[in-house]
């Protein structure tokens, strides 16, 4: 019979039923050894009643629930973050899962702190990081870098509870896994067990058969090892059956004497003491031979299981405990043999009655289900353990190696193994914790990771953003402040300028009335001065009024009309006297494209040219100042055309006939410039001067008319290109990229040498660019310079007659150029092409058709001579002193005569014989010679006059007036006296028309009705005046005896077209009243009315006549005009 | 010595009309030279003649008299306020008639000035046009003044006063 093992352990076992905390704690720290397993046995009895098999409900089992495992976290003192963690986590992940946890947020923290920007520092909830605490504080108070800590706190929760849905999805997944391993291992146990008990059964059901036919005899040891061992497959868990007898005390002599061995104590193999009876194993399967003999109630649970057993008439399973002999741990399971065959409902004492013996089974569990569950797969990977929990309290291990406690990651699987008086569970774990779950982490850290980034880029360009509109604010405040600065110095200077302007020009004033009076020389003297520098004075401040002006954008410009030609001759005769003193040859080409008369600022147009041309006498010692003027589109048309005509071209030329030409010029440095020296800017080098008359010519060529109107088709705008060319020192280089900037002069020694200010230039580039030009210039030092700006101006209106405008306008009242040279014909000769072109031009506006001579040529010399000889038509003869080099062209007449004799000698043999040929003859007979020079010495003169210009010297630059003066005096046309012929014609025969006519002559303005009053007195009218229109119309109501009425055009209260309207009225009613007949020759009904008007832009005639007037006469009056106005009616029909 | 005295009377007579003569002729040069005056004065000249011998004598006072009487009107109207603009207006295009109708070209020229400038409505630039407008009148008036009395002089001395003549 068996026996406990140890008594101890069933005493602690007692303990612990009563204090199962303890207990609890114990079981906790209890390690893997199966050997501290089972620190508790509990009884337990009942009958072994159940034998039939237990219905397979798949998964019994269930995991022990999560409150528990809080509580156990808890009293384990790892309370924290881990108990965030929802859904069930494993014990040995939890820590794990936390130090994860807590190392990815340490992770986040420090790649947010290691962060340089402050949102660190915001991060760490405001504290103010100590390098950037001025900009922090800024910087937090955005709204980015609030948003940005919340995305990261956002990134953060998202990321967290990604890892926990997928940390929690792997737990589901690994617990299904244990669950169904678990379940499969404990439905193969039981089923194997129940095998193993059912064949237990059949063989004691074979006992009891035998018994009640009383054959048991059959069964000798050897019999019953035999059937045993053949059968032992049928009870696959059991390491052995045996058979004990039931021997009561009093046969136990007669049972030790029929055996031939006494009964023995199970654990000490001595004689068993004396009991009341006695279960003596007497059959047995080889493997537990050795129970032979023993008494099986001699062990603590072997008895109780016999006990239970018969008791019951069923099967009894014993506690696990450790089996003799293997000292494996098992349990033994043993049926009664009654001897009888008992109902069903006996009662357990005939049970116990009835027994015969007792068959037992050992289940070697330790071994056998090791073998079994080791066929699993993956058995390995969990640790099953077996328990008896008959006792809920202290549950026994029955198979395992490693103490399975009962842990919210370990599965429970209950067992039946068909004794209802005891519980058997399976509980299940996994061997090793489960792997830390990298794929969650992995991927909850990538989001994060992502996200943060993301966020950090965003907020690192918004924060750039800031920064860079933080700046911008800066400099655009700058920039104000800047203007303001800018603007308050220009007004400042325009102030100061002004007030200076004010008293300086009573000065000058006082000055000027001052020498009105009667002075002495010396006086006289004393107050020029002053004047002179007075005025130098207040031209220097108008300068610097312009230039203020100019920067703080208040200069405006005037849009009147005015004569170009006439702005560039005054300029010219500003500069003349200082320019023949210094020999330089001073010039004006205006291509003839260009309408005479624009709209425009013409004072600040002058004012530019003055700068420049000022400028360049400044730097001039010799050579010559040319001032072009082109029409942009040509400029641009020829320039054009020389690119295209190819550089390469121009280069070779130059290459090869530079060479070349020296020799042949036989003067060094002769360019076909001007005045033939070298200038910065070959635009008016005869190249392209030529070129561009080409172009001009090709243009103006009236057969082109589309090309000649081109301009004023338009918009009428007026693009010009004006050059100022010199041939002076030049801007050194390292000054050229200065020239516009105000007060810059090359550097301290020139203002020293040549004066100035050096704000000219820059005033005159401000001007440019305000008439939408441009100026620019090309300078080379020691050759010269060349300054170029466009300038845009209106084109005058077609409709607008010009000398309408010359007599109304002020600015365009200069001497109209006399007409009495229309028609004839010049010859000028001179050898640079340019300036030929340049006097042509002058001639050309006073009428003058011409002819070029520009070499010594035979050919052309006789061609000339001819011309002016026996060809005729040729009036006069303009000879440049230096055509051909200095003084070259005062001999030109006497070439001349030479050639022209020559010539007449070979075509008329009559003059080759005759003697009459003589030079005074020839002289005699050539047209009026003039020679153009710049400057002439006495010498000059003396040698010119022997030479045979004995008409005039016109001394340059040439200007339209005074060529004019010049042929006047040379040719004895006296224009002026012929205009004053003609006046005095005009005014006869406007006598004529006007003598005797009534005139009312209407005008609100005392001294304009005085002058035209007297005007038309002078010329036989008789005047009636009145000063208003209402006036007028009291005087012209009909019938009245005026013969024309003058109006004033703009008249307060009532204008002169509104009084016309009223007199035309009342004329037409009169006439309807006289509609009778009465009319007559002698009165008129409609009177003629001629408007006066100072501005014939506004009014012009369409107007006038739209509102019944006549016709109008400029005011003040001019005789022709107002003959033209007069005769147009009274010519007509009324004598 | 009566008659050395007549004589030297006489001489002193005719070299004074002559100086006299010569200052008229230098001052209408420098009125011409200096823009004062143009062609448009010499036209008057002309107009006069025997029937009207006091002809420029008696515009030149009307235009003196008629261009107080505008400044005034123009001095008040453009210290009112508001500054009725059309009123100036007016104003300025009577003086720049009667200036034009003298020959008084700078008169005129700041005349056109000041009418640009109240044609802006510029207040500020209107009262600087009109100081501009008063001072080249009261130059031209004290010129006119001084040639009316040299006028005077030539005339008292027996002379008439040269034509007002362009010079090339």
């Amino acid at each position: 019979m068996r026996r406990r093992a140890n008594q101890n352990w069933s005493q602690s076992c007692q303990m612990s039923d009563k204090s199962g905390a303890k207990l609890k704690l114990l079981q906790g720290r209890a390690g893997g050894g199966s050997d501290y397993s089972s620190p508790c046995i509990s009884n337990g009895s009942g009958d072994s009643r159940s034998t039939r098999t237990v219905p397979l409900k798949g998964a019994r089992g269930v995991y022990i629930s999560k409150k528990k495992t809080m509580h156990h976290h808890h009293s384990s003192g790892a309370a924290g973050a881990g108990g965030k963690g929802g859904g069930g986590r494993e014990r040995g992940g939890n820590p794990s899962g936390r130090r994860l946890g807590r190392q990815w947020w340490r992770d986040s923290g420090n790649s947010y702190l290691t962060k340089p920007s402050s949102s660190s520092a915001a991060a760490k909830g405001g504290s103010a990081s100590s390098s950037s605490a001025t900009t922090t504080s800024v910087w937090f108070e955005h709204w980015h870098t609030k948003l940005f800590i919340l995305w990261v706190f956002f990134m953060a929760l998202v990321s967290l509870s990604v890892y926990l849905q997928m940390n929690a999805e792997m737990l589901v997944r690994r617990r299904d896994t244990l669950k169904t391993m678990c379940e499969g291992r404990a439905r193969m146990l039981e089923n194997q067990f129940l095998a193993s008990m059912n064949h237990v059964r059949a063989l004691t059901a074979l006992f009891t058969t035998l018994h009640i036919s009383k054959q048991i005899a059959m069964f000798n040891q050897e019999t019953f090892s035999q059937y045993a061992e053949s059968t032992a497959f049928e009870r696959p868990l059991m390491s052995g059956v045996a058979y004990a007898d039931r021997v009561l005390h009093e046969d136990r002599e007669s049972f030790e004497m029929s055996h031939g061995w006494t009964i023995k104590e199970m654990f000490s193999k001595e004689k068993q003491q004396v009991f009341e009876e006695y279960a003596p194993a007497t059959m047995s399967q080889d493997t537990v031979s050795y129970l032979t003999s023993l008494d099986m109630m001699s062990g603590q649970e072997d008895r109780e299981n016999i006990l239970r057993a018969r008791a019951s008439g069923k099967g009894a399973l014993t506690n696990p405990f450790r089996l003799l002999e293997s000292k494996h741990l098992g349990v033994v399971f043993t049926f009664a043999v009654y001897s009888i065959h008992l109902p069903p409902d006996a009662t357990p004492d005939e049970r116990v009655k009835a027994t015969a013996g007792y068959l037992g089974g050992a289940f070697d569990v330790e071994t056998l289900v090791e073998n079994l569950l080791h066929g699993f797969p993956g058995s390995e990977m969990i640790a099953v353990n077996v328990y008896d929990i008959t006792n809920e309290l202290c549950p026994l291990v029955m198979y395992g190696h490693t103490n399975v406690s009962k842990s919210e990651n370990t599965y429970v699987s209950s067992l039946d193994f068909g004794d209802p008086q005891r519980k058997h569970e399976m509980r299940c774990r996994y061997n090793e914790d489960a792997l830390p779950p990298w794929t969650a982490i992995s991927t909850s850290v990538g989001i994060f990771v992502i996200g943060f980034l993301v966020g950090h880029m965003l907020h690192a360009s918004r924060n750039r953003i800031d920064k860079v509109e933080e700046n911008c604010r800066m400099f655009k405040e700058l920039k104000v402040l800047a203007d303001e600065a800018s603007v308050a110095k220009s007004q400042f200077l325009a102030t100061v300028s002004h007030e200076i302007r004010t008293p300086m020009n009573g000065v000058l004033g006082m000055l000027q009335m001052l020498m009105d009076t009667r002075l002495d020389a010396t006086q006289q003297d004393y107050a020029r001065t002053a004047q002179a520098s007075g005025k130098a004075l207040i031209t220097l401040i108008n300068e610097v009024l312009d230039q203020a002006k100019i920067e703080s954008g208040r200069l405006e410009l005037e849009a009147v009309p005015f004569d170009l030609c006439a702005i560039l001759d005054d300029v010219l005769s500003l500069f003349s006297g200082k320019s023949r003193d210094e020999g330089i040859e001073l010039a004006v080409y205006i291509s003839e494209k260009v309408p005479s008369i624009l709209i425009g600022d013409p004072g600040r147009f002058r004012q530019i040219i003055i700068n420049l041309v000022g400028n360049s006498i400044k730097f001039t010692e010799r050579g010559h100042i040319f001032v072009c003027v082109h029409l942009s589109e040509d400029m641009e048309m020829v320039m054009e055309g020389s690119d295209y005509s190819g550089d390469d071209d121009d280069y070779s030329d130059w290459e090869v006939d530079g060479p070349g030409c020296v020799p042949l010029d036989m003067k060094c440095n002769q360019f076909n410039t001007l005045s033939g020296y070298e200038t910065a800017d070959d635009r008016n080098s005869w190249e392209t001067f030529e070129l561009l008359l080409a172009q001009e010519q090709h243009s103006y060529n009236p057969d082109h008319d589309d090309h000649h109107w081109n301009f004023s088709d338009g918009n009428d705008v007026v693009n010009l290109v004006v050059s100022v060319e010199d041939t002076g020192v030049g801007i050194p280089l390292h000054v050229q990229e200065r020239v516009f900037t105000p007060f810059m002069q090359a550097d301290s020694s020139t203002s020293r040498t040549y004066g100035g200010t050096g704000i000219g230039l820059s005033i005159s580039k401000c001007l440019v660019e305000l008439m939408s030009g441009k100026m620019r210039f090309v300078s080379r030092p020691k050759i010269g310079s060349t300054f170029t700006f466009t300038a845009q101006f209106q084109q005058m209106h077609d409709s607008v007659h010009e000398s309408m405008l010359r007599n109304t306008n002020s600015v365009l009242q200069v001497r109209p150029l006399p007409t009495c040279f229309q028609g004839m014909q010049a010859l000028v000769v001179d050898g640079r092409p340019v300036r030929s072109e340049v006097t042509r031009h002058h001639l050309r506006r006073l009428g003058v058709q011409v002819m070029l001579i520009l070499s010594l040529s035979q050919s052309e010399c006789s061609a000339a001579a001819f011309h002016s000889t026996v060809g005729g038509g040729i009036d006069m003869i303009l000879v440049d002193k230096d055509a051909w080099g200095a003084g070259t062209g005062i001999r030109f007449p006497h070439m001349l005569c030479q050639s022209a004799s020559e010539h007449l000698r070979q075509r008329n043999k009559y003059f080759a014989s005759s003697v009459g040929l003589s030079h005074g003859f020839i002289a005699a007979r050539l047209p009026k010679m003039m020679l153009v020079a710049t400057s002439m010495t006495d010498n000059e003169h003396k040698l010119a006059r022997e030479n045979g210009f004995t008409d005039s010297v016109v001394i340059k630059p040439l200007r339209a007036s005074m060529l004019s003066a010049c042929l006047q005096q040379a040719l004895g046309v006296w224009n002026r006296r012929d205009q004053g012929r003609e006046l005095r014609e005009g005014s006869r025969s406007l006598h004529k028309l006007l003598s005797g006519k009534r005139v009312l002559v209407v005008d609100d303005n005392p001294v304009n009705r005085r002058v035209a009053e007297g005007a038309l007195l002078k010329y036989g009218a008789q005047v009636e005046c009145v000063n208003s229109g209402r006036a007028a119309i009291v005087k012209l109501k009909p019938p009245h005896n005026f013969d024309a009425c003058f109006m004033d055009v703009q008249m307060p209260e009532m204008d002169g077209f509104e009084a016309t309207e009223i007199i035309r009225k009342a004329e037409m009613e009169a006439s309807e009243c006289m509609s009778g007949g009465i009319l007559t020759k002698y009165h008129p009904v409609r009177i003629p009315i001629l408007a006066m008007t100072a501005d014939v832009i506004q009014a012009t005639q369409a107007e006038c006549l739209l509102c019944g007037m006549d016709g109008y006469v400029a005011k003040p009056f001019e005789e022709q005009q107002l003959y033209n106005a007069v005769a147009h009616f009274f010519e007509a029909g009324y004598v | 010595m009566g008659k050395c005295d007549e004589n030297g009377s006489g001489m002193g007579e005719a070299m004074q009309l002559a100086a006299a003569k010569q200052q008229y002729a230098e001052h209408m040069d420098s009125l011409r030279a200096e823009g004062l005056l143009d062609d448009q004065f010499s036209e008057l000249q002309q107009l006069q003649d025997e029937s009207s011998p006091d002809f420029v004598e008696e515009v030149v006072l009307l235009f003196i008299q008629d261009s107080g009487r505008i400044i005034k009107n123009l001095t008040e109207s453009l210290e009112q306020k508001p500054v009725n603009f059309k009123k100036v207006d007016a104003h300025v295009h009577q003086f720049k008639g009667s200036s034009s109708s003298i020959g008084a070209q700078r008169v005129k020229a700041v005349c056109i000035k000041l009418r640009m400038c109240c044609n802006r409505q510029d207040q500020l630039g209107c009262l600087f046009a009109l100081e501009h407008v008063t001072r080249e009148f009261e130059v031209i008036k004290g010129k006119l003044q001084t040639m009316l009395e040299l006028e005077k002089q030539i005339v008292a001395l027996g002379g008439t006063p040269p034509p007002f003549t362009d010079k090339l």
